[in-house]
This record gives structure tokens, sequence and C-alpha cells, in this order.
């Protein structure tokens, strides 16, 4: 045995080599619970596949002014709108009004790499900010709102031209998602 | 050895609680305080190593069912998506698959360490019942798991082991077409199999808990079979002593099975099983997985009719009685010593059905084909003459060794070697 | 001590193991020549791939065995992750390295546009590798019967599959030896169970060139070398995350030594005033 009388006469209160070695086994032993929980949890956590999946290009030329389409990025709807000049002019001029969340509508159109983008395409996340529902916007049968943008109608938040909140319990404007223009018109969102 | 319990709350919540739910006296009783022999082995610590089994596969399949699709169309591919792309699924997918392996080889060793040491015998025959009703269920589980990949083994190995229901005369083409939703083992058939394989562990789980209960009334066995009767001379509390030896033991064996998993992972596994299912071609040789052959070798043994059973039905009673004989061992065993460690011809017998064991597990490997056809049988005769001739005649005819009078005499008597006074009766283990 | 038990089980555990060793033995003894060893690089607990020698496995598969052989499972994309073939440190996602992005590009992948029409398109990172044929009964047709089996996991679905490929790959143009009839537009290769297999040889010395790179420098295009270095792509193909397995493996087993050390120290000082 490596037990020595010294190590079995430790007074009370006092550590010995023999609580050492209590201690370092239930520490490595935490630790080895500590590292094999992370591949327990981690695996819940977007697969390859899932992550390979996370940018997608599209062609804004083919939504027609005055309208929007929608769009699969990530599991989820992105607006594309295709503004005319009067909801452009709108959302410009609303920029002073009093806003909740104050942005401007030039950086409403902004590329994720700071350029500007193109101010009549505006590139949004469908989901509103409050709970996740999708806003009825143009092109859609439905209320638009009382500013002429989007409204949801699971608890009427109102957003305006520029897809920011005006009105309603939504916190904040409608998410804009990182996109590129790699093209003239193909734009690569994520 | 469910004696009063020695749980003394200490804080007012301890206190508390149990009055109203006394869970931590339960768990003090059965984990802390429990009086466990003194002369435990190291045979004895694959008990804690099946509970660390079971609940590594009940985990690792929790989680394979996050990412697993129980349909024909997507099963081969779905698995394939967690070794490829699931963050760390080609680690739980292998812990589970060689999980499986090592919960059967340590329940084995665990069955065989209950034969030698006599674990089945009065008190305990509830005890090891509920032992075999456990083996039972994992033989059941085990299968179904091994349809999920949906590779040819997957495919094959289930419709030949499916086909054994329908062996049995008249009802037994209804209720396989009952089993299998269809006539062929199929999608219906997968996604039932899932269903059960995610349910049958819990069942195990719950006759787990049956079978600690069942340890708890009388206590442990011991190597020397005699029952405790000085519990402060002869047991410890289960708390530290044989949580610290259990722990190193399950340590080592997690070291076999990180070996598996880590640097073989398919050693144990039939290349077959990944090639997708294919319902219009049959692998050249179907074998089940490594830990089932030995039954397979008696299903496959009964090649000849007996009266009016045919072949066929004739291996399907074979398997099946060669597992359900196990229920009956504690009546079938005529001995009064319970430890072969005092029976050095029964010992003999039971080294002799260990390696008939392995040797039929040798034949579930091998084509069904002469000379195996022949050793199948016989060996299939000894695993049944063990249970229905070998033990009950030799209890009567055998003449044992005296077995020391009590834990303590034989804790002395190995202590001090050859001065004891039943030293002769104390073979070293 | 008490030696007698422990070894009844030495003698026991000997005799499964010559069992075991009997029973491959046996296995092996059949109508099929035991394979050549492919001794790679890749093979045992330290093994690792060469990179510029699963580069060169993948050129020979893409240029040879993909006319016929899909490999489904794998993605683009992966051949840029750790430990694969074209991995670049500069870009953790595969995703967007430029190496992955232009080997994908020159796939062209049958998709659907966003009006409903049917479209091809250049290959992207996460495309799945485009499969020669269509279905199985178009390969069955192209082939005389006979399927290409998909290559995604072949490695692992063949008895000591990496030996297994390279024997076969380099067991042409043998001696047909008496009682074995090979019928028109079949092949004898002993390494095939049967010693007729479907596919024609389909490696020759320098059907391919290799890319003029210092690490490649002497790297002739035999036919075992090819054969050689396409087992090693389907290696990796086949478990992509072997060699994190086996670095994982390594640091694993470190720790549960050190522990089952600690735990046996604490065991003997558990139960050092115990008479057992």
């Amino acid at each position: 045995m490596a037990v020595t009388n010294q190590e079995e006469t430790g007074l009370a209160g006092e550590p010995t080599r023999r609580d050492m070695i209590y201690v370092a086994t239930g520490a490595v032993v935490a630790g080895g619970v500590a590292m094999l929980a992370w591949p327990l949890i981690d695996q819940m956590n977007p697969s390859a596949d899932t992550r390979a999946l996370a940018s997608t290009e599209f062609d804004v030329s083919k939504v027609p002014e005055g309208s929007q389409t929608k769009i699969m990025w990530r599991g989820k709807p992105v607006f594309v709108r295709h503004r005319t000049p009067a909801e452009i002019a709108q959302g410009t001029k609303d920029d002073t009004a009093d806003l909740k969340d104050p942005q401007t509508n030039f950086q409403r159109t902004q590329q994720s790499n700071a350029q500007p983008g193109k101010p009549e395409y505006l590139i949004m996340e469908a989901n509103c900010t409050h709970l996740g529902c999708i806003p009825v916007g143009i092109s859609e049968p439905g209320y638009l709102g009382e500013y002429g943008g989007w409204f949801c109608p699971c608890h009427g938040s109102h957003y305006d031209t520029a897809g920011r909140i005006r009105k309603g319990p939504a916190p904040k404007n409608l998410h804009i998602p990182p996109y590129i223009y790699t093209g003239e018109t193909v734009v690569k969102i994520g | 050895m469910s004696g009063p319990s020695t749980y003394v709350p200490k804080s007012g919540l301890e206190k508390w609680l149990d009055t109203r739910l006394p869970i931590v006296r339960f768990m003090n009783d059965t984990l802390v305080d429990f009086p466990t022999p003194k002369n435990l082995n190291y045979w004895y610590t694959f008990g804690g190593i099946l509970a660390v089994c079971l609940a590594s596969q009940i985990i690792t399949g929790i989680i394979l069912a996050m990412h697993y699709v129980p349909n024909v169309a997507f099963a081969f591919d779905s698995v394939e998506r967690i070794m490829r792309d699931v963050n760390y699924g080609w680690l739980i997918r292998y812990l589970h698959s060689n999980g499986a392996s090592m919960f059967f080889l340590a329940v084995y060793i665990h069955i065989f360490r209950g034969l030698y040491y006599g674990s089945y015998k009065a008190p305990r025959e509830v005890l090891w019942g509920l032992g075999v009703i456990i083996f039972l269920l994992m033989i059941i589980t085990a299968f179904m798991g091994y349809v999920l990949p949906w590779g040819q083994m997957s495919l094959w190995g289930a419709t030949v082991i499916t086909n054994i229901v329908g062996a049995v005369p008249f009802i037994g083409d209804p209720i396989k077409t009952w089993l299998l939703g269809g006539f062929a083992v199929d999608n219906t058939t997968l996604n039932r199999f899932f269903s059960l394989h995610y349910l049958l562990p819990f069942v195990i789980a719950g006759v787990v808990v049956l079978h600690i209960w069942a340890l708890h009334v009388p206590g442990n066995n011991n190597p020397t079979g005699v029952e405790v009767q000085d519990v402060k001379k002869e047991t410890l509390p289960f708390h530290p002593y044989y949580t610290v030896k259990d722990g190193f033991a399950i340590c080592v064996f997690l070291l076999i099975f990180a070996g598996f998993v880590f640097f073989g992972p398919n050693t144990l596994g039939h290349p077959d099983n990944y090639i997708p299912a294919n319902n219009q071609v049959t692998p050249s040789h179907i074998v089940p997985e490594w830990y089932l052959l030995p039954f397979y070798a008696i299903l496959r043994a009964i090649t000849f009719d007996i009266l009016i059973i045919d072949a066929k039905f004739g291996g399907v009673l074979a398997m099946g009685g060669a597992i359900l004989i196990l229920f009956a061992l504690p009546w079938l065993d005529s001995s009064k010593i319970k430890s072969m460690r005092y029976r050095p011809v029964a010992r003999m017998w039971w080294f002799a059905f260990v390696l008939n064991f392995l040797m039929l597990g040798i034949c579930g490997a091998m084509p069904a084909e002469p000379p195996w056809t022949l050793i199948s049988l016989l060996c299939t005769i000894f695993y049944f003459a063990y249970f229905l001739v070998v033990l009950p005649v030799l209890g009567v005819i055998e003449k044992p060794q005296t077995p020391p009078a009590s834990i303590a005499d034989s804790i002395l008597a190995s202590k001090h070697g050859s001065a004891g006074l039943s030293s002769a009766a104390v073979p070293a283990e | 001590m008490k030696p007698t038990f422990a070894r009844q089980w030495i003698v026991g555990i000997a005799a499964l193991v010559s069992a075991v060793a009997l029973t491959s033995g046996v296995q092996a003894a059949g109508e099929v020549k035991h394979p050549r060893p492919v001794n790679g690089s890749w093979e045992g607990p330290f093994g690792r791939f060469d990179k510029a020698q699963l580069q060169r496995g993948f050129q020979v598969y893409k240029e040879v065995c993909s006319a016929c052989h899909s490999l489904n499972l794998v993605h683009y994309r992966n051949l840029g992750d750790e430990h694969a073939p074209f991995y670049d440190p500069k870009y953790p996602n595969p995703n967007e390295n430029p190496v992955i992005k232009a080997i994908a590009a020159n796939y062209t992948v049958k998709a659907v546009d966003p009006d409903g029409n049917e479209e091809e398109r250049p290959g992207l990172p996460a495309d799945k590798f485009v499969s020669p044929f269509e279905n199985r009964a178009q390969a069955a047709a192209a082939n005389g019967g006979a399927v290409p089996p998909d290559m995604s996991v072949l490695v692992k679905a063949r008895h000591n599959g990496g030996d297994y490929i390279y024997s076969l790959l380099t067991g042409y143009n043998q001696e047909v030896p008496k009682g074995v009839s090979v019928p028109e537009g079949k092949y004898y290769n002993p390494y095939m169970p049967g010693g007729v297999i479907a596919m024609g040889p389909p490696l020759m010395d320098d059907q391919i060139t290799y890319a003029d790179t210092p690490a490649n420098k002497g790297v002739k295009p035999t036919v075992d070398q090819m054969a050689h270095d396409v087992v090693a792509f389907l290696s990796w193909a086949s478990e992509p995350h072997q060699t994190e397995r086996k670095i994982t493996g390594l640091g694993v087993m470190a720790f549960l030594l050190v522990l089952t050390g600690l735990l046996y120290l604490s065991y003997r000082q558990v139960w050092r005033n115990v008479e057992h």
C-alpha cells in the first residue's frame, strides 16, 4: 500500500495526501462529465448540411415594381419588395417622424458591407419582431396597416413602407438580413 | 438485508421532505448505507457496469432519435447524415452501436458470475428471474435496433428472425403478418420497430429497479455463497467502499469501450450493413450481431423433425427454451451449496458450459453446413443437458468441500493461508 | 493472492481467442483470394491521411470512377472540411473556400427555378456529388445489368474494404485458372467473389496526369499508384470524421488512463484498513 504512517496520522481538519487523491479523482470525474456533456449538447446545434445552406442568391429583377415576393432563406421567408418612387419618398419623409426604432430609409436598404443598396428593393426577414408571425404586405389580400407597409394580423403591429415599426406591440423594425449585390440585379443573402 | 433504515435527516429541509416523500432516505439506504459483504470480488462489479451501459444507451439513443428518420426511403441516409453532418453525430452513433456490444459483453459476464456463485438459489430466485426478463428484453431491443440503419443485414436479419414467429403451427402466419404490418419486412415494420426500440429500454429500466429491489431484500450473494451472519463484522456500507471499487472497474471497462469506439468502431459490426437494404438481393451469409450468435446456432441446430414437430418449429422451440430454461434454474440445481468454489466437480462442468457457449457462438457465425451443423447440435444438447441433467444430478451425487462457517471465517482463512482451520475447504479464488 | 480462478479464466480466454482466430482463418480460406494489404498511411490509431494523396485520389475518382460510380452521400463542401482533401485553414467554412466553389461549379446540377421550370445550373458547395445515372435501372441498363455500387461507404461495406478495392483494381490481367469460365463481356479478377467481374480494367498506366506540385514530385500515375491514391480518397469518403475520431480517441484514452489510476489509488485508500 502506498499509505505511510505519516499520512495516516494527518491531524483532523488538515488535508492529507489521502484527501488530495479523493479531491483529484472527484475533479477529474467532474471534468470528464463536463467534456462529455459538450457533444451531447452541441449535437442539437445546426448540423453541417444546415449550415451549408446558410446563404442563397436571388435575382431581384424578377420582382415587378409595386409588388413583393417571398423567398426562403435558412428555412424562413424573406420579403423582397420592389417599391414605387412614391413609397420611397414616403419612407424618406418619415425619417424624421417619431420612430420607436429609429432608422433612416437609407439605412433600411444598406448592404451588409456598408455600401448603399438599391433604394427600390427592400429586403427584410418576413417575421414580425413581436412573436414571429408573417405580416401581410402588398400583393397579398388583407389590410396593409395604417402606414401602407405591412400589418401583422396576429397582434396588430403596423410597419411603414420602409418596414419600420410605427404602431403596435412589436419592439423593432423588420430585421434586415445580411446581403450583398454580387451582380447588377443578383443579391446574395447570408 | 433491508434492515431498519439507518438514515438520519440532517437539515431541516431533509426532515421536512422525509415525512412527506422519503426519497433521500430511500437513496441513502440503497446507494450509501446499504450493507454489502466485504468479500465481493471484481466479478461483482458488473452490476454497476451494466447500469452505466443502460444509461449510456438510453442517452445516446434519445439523441439519435432526434436525427434518425424511420422510413425506408430515408433511414440509411439519415444514419449517414448523423455520421457526416450532425455535430459529433459519429461519436454518438458509435457509442450507441458499440454500446450494445459492451452491454451484452457485461451482461454475459454478469450471468456467468451468477451461475458460478449460485446467485440464483434461494432466497434470490425472484432476483434471478427478473434478471432473465431483463436479458430477454435486451435481446428483443437489440434485435430491433439492428434493423433501424436499414442496411442489408437489417432487412434480411429482420426477415429471418420474424419468420421464427411464422414457424408456430396454425397461428404463426397471421401473427407474423400482424407483427410486420404487411407480408414482408417493409416500411410499416421499420416504423413500429423504431417505436418499440425507443419504448423497451424504459421497460428495461423499470425491471432493473425491481431487480435492485429484489437484490436489496436478501442482500448480495458473495463468492463463498454463505449468507451474511454478522452485519457488523462481515459487511461494509456500499458507499464509499463499493462505489469506489465499482468506479474503478467501470473506468477500466470504459477504456475497452473507448478503444472500440475510437479505434475500431466497425470491428464488431458486419460490413454488409453499410450496403443499403435491397429486397431483391439476399447477402450470401446472414449473421446476427455477435452477442446473439449462440442462440442463432441453437435455432439452426435442429435440422430434423421430432415426432410431429417439424425442424423449423423445433429450432424455434429450442432457441426459446434456451432462454426460458434459465427461469427454472433455481429449482433445477439440487445442490445445497451455492458457490462452485466448494463444488470442484460442478466447477469443471461450469467451465465446460462456458466453453460450450462460446463454441455455440462460433457455430452461429459459420455457414450451416457440415461439420458445423453437427457441432451445433452437440453443443445444443450439452447446453440443455447442463441444466436438465448435470445440475440436478450433480447436487445429489457430488462430494462438495465444506464451505466456511461464515464470511468472516473465509476472510480469516484466506488471510492466514494454510493456517486456517477450514483452509482445505477454501480453495484459492 | 487467489491465483487458480484467474488462471482458469486466462485459459478460457486463450481458448476463445484461438477459436476466433480459427474462425477468421476459415473465412479467409474460401474461393476468393485474400486481398493484398494496401498499407495506407491512414491506417491504425496513429495513421493520418496524406493531403496530396487525397487530392490525387479525388482526381482519380473524378476522371475515372465517377463515369459509372456515384458518391451519393458526399457533398462538394465535404472536400473542404478539416482533414479533407482540400482543407484550407483560411476557410473554416468550406462553403466559402474558392477551391471548393470551383470544383462544385465544374459540375452541372439539375434544379427547379422559382417559376417551377427545370433548369441546369452550376454546382454549389452545398450540392451532393452528381450521380452518373438517373436511377438504378438506368445504371443497370448502361452496364450490362450490373449496377456499379455507390462508393460513399464502399470501404466500410466490404471486409477489409481498403485492401479489397486496392487488390481488385490492381488484380486484372491474370491467368484464368482452370474451372473458372469467364463469360463474354466479363473479366477475370481473383479478388472478386466468384472470380468474375462485370467491370473492365478501369486503370491504365499514365491514364491521367497528376498536378505538377512539389508534393507530387516523383509520383508517377501507375496503376498501382492510382489504385493506392483512390483507395485513400474512398477511405476518407467512407468516414470523413475518422481523423477527428482518432485524435479525440487518443485524448479520451489518456484521460481514462489517468482517471483509472486515480480511482485505483482512491480504492486502495478507502479499503486500506479492511480485511477482505
